[in-house]
């Protein structure tokens, strides 16, 4: 089989070789620690359980997909309060519920979205109770 | 195929150069605009679709130049216009293509716009406007695309392709249909609020895309060594008359109903959009010129010795290329919304950006016209 | 027209709970901020107070009764709802404007009207239609009708084509052409602001009707022009007024059935 314009050909995989793994080999041996998220504001300071709506692991894993339901529920449905696992049952509201407690939002959420890369567009509408105050 | 757009002589590669930079100016002010806003364009609370989904309404139409050269050719044995069956359909690709482009620039969230898929609901005739307008687009790259490399290739095109062209005639009537009924099916817009809404599109549709056409087929004799043929141009000359007189009589009808009837609702726009209302009156001067410009060209087309004289001809096809521009691209979206549900009479005034972006989309439809009829011409002269 | 005593009991009620209400929220959000408190783990919380809830919203509007040159319904909605103010009518939003009645109800003007009617303020706003044409056009459900008869927006769906605001035959929608959030003058906190690109609406405080308070309008009028209730509950504010004469809906011809009544 006759490769037609062999030198072109080959060049252009390299090239694409190199961008497309470019973020394996520029970040290697760089490896950014875990972002630190503080858990000690006054309202979870007075909490006798210190427990989230549902259980640590299943927030960390799913709070945006429960965000999303929880948004559904309240714009869609009028669903206004949530029933967790363990059968509490809790007022749906981002600024209210979930900033009410974690009213540190820097240091809780945006420290581990900016080490995830993750941009929840949120706060574009919805008010950080305290950068208003 | 493509890599005939790649080549080309001196003047190709200098058109070709200026539409980039048309588009590319284009785009930098659509940066300007996803940064700022709509706030950006003239648009406002009360007239709240401007330029960009006039020329979207007015381009539908355009994309009319497919059906008028297939439907003689596959459904009557035309053969005059098997030669150009594909220009038609390239033609209507890059409409289309703009069509969607002009729809996606107007959206607020543009990041969004998956939303459309993701919840469809048929209850909205821009849900059906957005499925008939990408099948009519689909339709006409694979029948276009496949009938040319046959052609190439010295073959009949395959068998397969004559259902799809088939199921391209009453898709392109459906495009202009619901692209009509987005606007007359809206109960407080008296002016849009008329059953002959989609019929009159398909009217000016019939008269501006095989105009654009003629004047393509004439561009390409001058400077593409290809010749469309005299029967051709001349029968398309004939569609065009035709239709451009049915598109002046629906008009008539329609100023007719709201004029002898008396009813103010229906009246006020019409006044808006012939003379002005209240010293607003910007957009009557623009459609003053294309009443005129319309029955020029419709004097030129009637005539046998005119019609067949071809600087005339090229003329009368300028008319009312122009004259329907006017018609669909400005007057038909902004009247709708002047006088407003609170009579208040806005001015409309496109601002730079908006016309900046305006005309990168148009530069981008001209510069595939420009490509698919390069590849057309080059298999065509079997470079 | 004076209303009749039992008409003034129920007003005065409402008016009472709406001087109340208002420190209400805030004192709700200390505790589900605190759930320790045991907000947060008791089995049922539904919040600080009952929902208000209807089978069919509607609204009563008495322009006779508001006080010339009085704005505090559209002050008290646009502060609720972080509506922003651009200061110029091109880009302009609202959820409440104040129009003249030849301009509302064209069909009833004519040349002779008297002054007393031709001078008055109308509040217009969305009219949360029975059939309403912009959830119709909407192509992807952002606007859509409860069943309650609210006309919501979600702000999170709308792609701004703007399909809804030619459908509207009343000029109820805004578009927001700009960003506007520098545009707000004081941000409440408990409503989120829009951002640009998106239309947006009066949502008859829905918000507000989940904690069991009236509409913001309707408590910041002080001279009683608006009233707002369940439509198909005989003994509801609304319909107390309706009962009592010749009401107008804005464009009843289009058969898009408002919601929002008229009382000239």
């Amino acid at each position: 089989m006759k490769l037609y314009n062999r030198g072109m050909v080959i060049a252009g995989i390299v090239v694409f070789l190199i961008v497309a793994t470019f973020p394996l080999w520029y970040g290697r041996g760089k490896a950014v620690p875990p972002p630190d998220l503080k858990l000690d504001t006054p309202a979870i300071q007075g909490l006798k359980e210190k427990l989230c709506v549902e259980t640590a692991p299943y927030m960390r894993a799913n709070h945006m997909k429960l965000l999303t339901v929880w948004r559904d529920d309240v714009v869609r449905k009028g669903k206004r309060t949530y029933t967790a696992m363990d059968g509490r049952v809790h007022q749906i509201s981002l600024t209210g519920t979930c900033l009410g407690c974690h009213s540190n939002k820097k240091q809780f959420c945006d420290r581990c979205h900016d080490y995830s890369g993750a941009k929840p567009a949120c706060w574009s509408c919805h008010i950080i109770p305290e950068e208003v105050r | 195929m493509l890599e005939k757009a790649l080549k080309g002589s001196r003047g190709y590669g200098i058109w070709v150069a200026f539409l980039l930079l048309l588009v590319a100016i284009g785009f930098f002010f659509y940066l300007k605009q996803l940064d700022y806003g709509l706030g950006i364009t003239g648009m406002s609370r009360d007239v709240s679709w401007g330029l960009y989904i006039a020329q979207f309404t007015f381009l539908v139409g355009i994309a009319a130049s497919a059906v008028m050269l297939v439907l003689p050719y596959y459904l009557h044995d035309f053969k005059a216009f098997g030669k150009i069956t594909i220009l038609g359909e390239f033609l209507a690709v890059s409409a289309v293509t703009m069509c969607v482009t002009f729809v996606f620039v107007d959206l607020g969230r543009p990041d969004r716009a998956v939303n459309l898929i993701l919840y469809p609901s048929p209850r909205s005739v821009l849900f059906w406007d957005v499925i008939v307008l990408n099948g009519y687009l689909l339709l006409n790259i694979i029948t276009g695309w496949t009938v040319l490399e046959s052609d190439k290739k010295g073959i009949p095109p395959p068998a397969w392709v004559k259902p799809l062209i088939y199921l391209s005639i009453p898709w392109a009537i459906s495009i202009h249909t619901v692209t009509a009924f987005i606007y007359s099916g809206l109960p407080g817009r008296g002016f849009w609020l008329t059953a002959i809404m989609a019929p009159r599109f398909l009217a000016s549709a019939f008269a501006s895309g095989p105009a654009l056409l003629i004047l393509f087929c004439l561009i390409l004799r001058r400077f593409g060594r290809f010749d469309a043929g005299e029967k051709a141009i001349q029968t398309l000359a004939k569609i065009v008359t035709y239709a451009l007189a049915t598109s002046i009589f629906f008009v008539l009808v329609e100023i007719f109903t709201a004029f002898y009837s008396q009813v103010p609702g229906h009246m006020q726009h019409l006044k808006y959009l012939f003379a002005g209302l209240e010293g607003h009156n910007t957009i009557s001067h623009w459609m003053t010129v294309s009443a005129l410009t319309a029955l020029a060209a419709l004097a030129l087309l009637i005539i046998p010795r005119t019609r067949q004289k071809e600087p005339l001809l090229a003329l009368a096809c300028c008319g009312v290329f122009l004259s329907l521009w006017i018609e669909k691209g400005l007057g038909l979206v902004v009247t709708g919304f002047v006088p407003s549900p609170l009579e208040r009479i806005a001015d409309y005034t496109p601002t730079g950006p908006e016309i900046a972006i305006t005309t990168g989309v148009w530069a981008m439809g001209l510069l595939l016209i420009t490509i698919f009829y390069k590849i057309f011409v080059s298999v065509r002269n079997d470079e | 027209m004076a209303p009749t005593r039992r008409e003034f009991l129920k007003i005065a009620g409402f008016s009472a709970v709406g001087l109340v209400i208002p420190v209400l929220p805030s004192r709700s959000l200390a505790q589900t901020g605190t759930p320790a408190a045991g907000g947060l783990s008791s089995p049922a919380a539904p919040g600080p107070l009952q929902a208000l809830t209807a089978k069919r919203w509607a609204m009563t509007v008495e322009p006779k009764k508001c006080r010339p040159g009085c704005t505090d319904c559209i002050t008290a909605c646009h502060l609720e709802h972080n509506v922003p103010d651009f200061g110029n009518p091109k880009d302009d939003v609202h959820w409440i404007g104040l129009e003249k009645v030849a301009h509302v109800f064209p069909a009833e003007a004519h040349p002779r009207l008297s002054e007393s009617i031709t001078l008055l303020p109308v509040p217009v706003l969305c009219n949360h239609c029975e059939n309403p044409p912009c959830v119709r056009v909407c192509p992807t459900q952002a606007t859509f009708k409860r069943p309650d008869g609210i006309v919501m927006m979600d702000y999170h769906r709308c792609i701004g084509c703007r399909f809804c605001m030619a459908a509207c035959p009343y000029g109820s929608r805004s578009m927001n052409y700009r960003d506007p959030r520098p545009f707000i003058r004081k941000i409440n906190p408990a409503f989120p602001t829009r951002t640009k690109g998106v239309v947006e609406k009066c949502n008859f405080c829905e918000e507000r009707l989940a904690r069991g308070i009236l509409p913001a309008c309707v408590i910041a009028c002080k001279d009683k022009a608006l009233a707002f209730g369940d439509l198909e509950d005989p003994r509801s504010d609304v319909r107390l007024i309706l009962d009592k004469g010749l009401s107008l809906r804005r464009r009843p011809e289009l058969g898009t059935g408002p919601q929002v009544y008229y009382i000239l």
